[in-house]
């Protein structure tokens, strides 16, 4: 955990001691789903933990990745994302999940839009 | 203020970033992302061959992966995330993940090792992940031809081959905008072919 004062550091807990052992999350989430607080997180009332309020304070400025919510959390992905989906689920975040680019998936021109975005982004760099 | 309505069209995209222990892929990525590299691991079974699997018991947990990764932001609604995927290629159950909706990939390539991408380039190729294999000069140095390099590598000649510094912003970019050139350019002709 990436917590100041007198925190312990390190893995003195097992990784997933944080979600009460459960490993399968309610939703599957990308590593680069977009994750933000919403306006119940915000608020601060319905929070259940010290996990949940550095998750809704990181995510309450901008976007972040799921994997940059385990990152700066130092916790495992799979850890991370338990908790996010369950934050989720109680409607304390929002989940933006990547469109996708997969021409064969139907609607190919979606992807190739975004594509465009991306390399003109990359192009203004 | 913030209604879901006026997010609803955030999205993000990756590109992967593969190469052996040590080519520069955490430097290539730090060149161009505007954060700091971030590092995170998942942890896996040693037993994890099962890749839709997920059902991870922890105590049984013997390795964690990491992986290295940064942030383009590309608009206030659109974020680019390269990832620098484990070198180690035994680790497919972290593979899987990373190359999931990914844009593409780049291999990094280190000439006086070049065997070390083989099998990057297979699981690539397996997958159908578009990819470019970019060469790192250390020091500025081309010590090989191009075609050279395609041969040992044995990949076709539509995959683009370039040269790279990785620790160049401006190279790092020219990487990155052709990769996503030869991405879009595939997807049209395939457009062309198929319907």
């Amino acid at each position: 955990m990436v917590l100041g004062g007198d925190e312990p550091t390190g893995s003195l807990v097992r990784p997933y001691a944080v979600t009460r052992g459960r490993t399968r999350p309610q939703l599957e989430i990308a590593l680069e789903a977009l994750v933000e607080t919403t306006a119940r997180g915000r608020s601060g009332q319905f929070l259940g933990g010290r996990e949940q309020k550095v998750i809704v304070d990181l995510c309450g400025g901008r976007l972040q990745s799921l994997a940059e919510i385990a990152a700066r959390m130092e916790v495992p992905l799979g850890v991370a994302r338990v908790l996010v989906a369950d934050m989720a689920a109680d409607g304390l975040l929002a989940v933006h999940e990547p469109t996708g680019f997969d021409a064969d998936g139907g609607d190919g021109s979606v992807g190739t839009e975004l594509l465009e975005r991306v390399l003109s982004g990359l192009r203004r760099l | 203020m913030n209604s879901p309505a006026d997010t609803s069209r955030v999205t993000s995209a990756k590109i992967v970033i593969a190469g052996g222990f040590g080519v520069g892929k955490t430097t290539l990525v730090g060149s161009v992302s505007e954060i700091t590299p971030l590092t995170t691991e998942a942890i896996m079974t040693s037993a994890s061959e099962g890749v839709d699997d997920n059902n991870l018991v922890p105590d049984k947990a013997t390795t964690t992966v990491a992986m290295d990764f940064g942030r383009i932001t590309i608009d206030q609604d659109l974020i680019l995330y390269l990832f620098g995927t484990p070198g180690q290629t035994r680790f497919w159950f972290m593979w899987d993940e990373l190359v999931r909706g990914a844009i593409g990939a780049i291999v990094l390539v280190d000439t006086r090792r070049l065997a070390d991408c083989f099998s990057v380039i297979d699981f690539f190729e397996h997958r159908k992940l578009p990819y470019l294999v970019a060469v790192n000069c250390f020091d500025g140095k081309q010590l090989h031809e191009i075609q050279d390099i395609r041969d040992a590598l044995q990949i076709s000649q539509d995959v683009p081959v370039m040269y790279t510094d990785a620790r160049n912003r401006e190279s790092t970019k020219q990487v990155l905008i052709k990769l996503v050139e030869y991405v879009l350019s595939m997807r049209r002709t395939r457009t062309v072919g198929v319907h």
